[in-house]
């Protein structure tokens, strides 16, 4: 056996770019989905100018304020998991993941004493308080339910997908390459695996290999440096990361249209 | 998709570094602090204005820097142009109903 190497590709492929355009295509439903929301905003309060204004005034800004400034801070950690991916950096994709789902937690938490103060004032879909508010009212806050609503569910579901993202990059280092019998095999037939450190030391020697052979793997069970990594292992991961950076657009368009235009 | 040809080259951009993410996250935090003060000013009928204008440059941002548009390629741009286009008929052809009844 001549001592050139062989190259034998990775069993697997994976459509990188296939899969990033599906995922594009999903979320241009999603924009789609609160585009429709936000037509039936702009209709009525082109309508109801005076009362989407007063509406806007019982939200609380700085809570809002708030939850924009936790979403931007969870786009900038999920673009730097993933970025940390790029650079082969697994502590920092890792710890970055866990702030980003950090953050998608503390802005539910927020919605929550949110949601209950309002309900506790009595506003809320179909309260009787609500009922006797104007028209213009009724209308502002049942679109700010519900679109906040929608958004909301968004995010938890957001949460729960980059906490799945977590554990597949936790799970990840394993990369293996496999010579199986017929495709490159019959090349090593007669040889024998050998590992060899610098000195030209063998450091350890494997049996003969022959016709029973099957395959030879092999697997490294760390963390693939900089340069073996591949872009395709993570494409999960930043079609993951392109949601949750689609949940914080359609943030940036809620919060000022629910929480500042007074 | 028919690129087989750049099939494997195309994904392997040089890894962004983390400084111009943080450059990123400080410009939407800055622009979030000026649609919130802009918000106090009361500026009366343009205040909508204003607070689409900035939303949709903070959007925009997003969309460019995050979501890595400006790496991607002319099947991307145009997927997001036909959004774009898609989303102005919606609007506008609503619009030219409900402002003349």
């Amino acid at each position: 056996m001549s001592t050139e190497a062989h190259s034998i590709a990775l069993a697997h492929h994976k459509d990188y770019r296939g899969s990033k355009f599906a995922i594009w295509l999903f979320l241009i439903t999603e924009v789609i989905l609160f585009g429709g929301m936000f037509l039936l905003y702009s209709v009525y309060r082109s309508e109801h100018a005076a009362d989407f204004h007063r509406g806007a005034e019982e939200l609380n800004t700085l809570l809002g304020s708030i939850n924009t400034i936790i979403l931007l801070t969870s786009s900038l950690t999920m673009a730097l998991a993933i970025a940390g991916t790029h650079h082969g950096n697994r502590k920092l994709a890792l710890w970055m993941l866990a702030v980003t789902v950090l953050c998608a937690c503390g802005f539910l938490v927020i919605k929550y004493f949110e949601w209950g103060a309002k309900i506790h004032h009595g506003i809320y879909p179909g309260s009787a308080r609500l009922a006797a508010f104007p028209k213009g009212e009724i209308l502002f806050f049942g679109l700010y339910f519900t679109m906040a609503g929608v958004h909301g569910i968004h995010v938890l579901v957001g949460a729960v997908l980059l906490t799945v993202m977590f554990f597949r990059v936790l799970g990840q280092p394993h990369a293996k390459l496999s010579f199986v019998a017929g495709h490159g095999l019959q090349h090593a037939e007669g040889a024998r695996l050998a590992i060899i450190d610098e000195q030209g030391t063998p450091l350890w020697k494997g049996d003969k290999i022959d016709t029973t052979i099957q395959r030879i793997d092999v697997k490294t069970k760390y963390w693939p440096v900089k340069q073996r990594f591949k872009v395709e292992d993570f494409n999960q991961l930043e079609n993951a990361g392109l949601y949750w950076h689609i949940v914080d657009i359609i943030w940036i368009f809620l919060f000022p249209l629910f929480y500042l235009i007074t | 998709m028919s690129h087989d040809a750049g099939h494997h080259e195309e994904a392997h951009h040089e890894p962004v570094g983390y400084g111009q993410y943080f450059m990123t996250w400080f410009a939407l935090v800055f622009l979030t602090a000026i649609t919130v003060t802009a918000a106090g000013l009361h500026l009366g009928a343009i205040s909508v204005l204003v607070a689409l204008l900035i939303a949709t440059v903070k959007a925009s941002i997003v969309l460019w820097l995050f979501m890595h548009m400006k790496y991607e390629d002319a099947t991307f741009h145009r997927l997001i142009a036909v959004m774009m286009v898609a989303l102005a008929i919606f609007i506008g052809l609503t619009f030219t109903d409900t402002l003349f009844r």
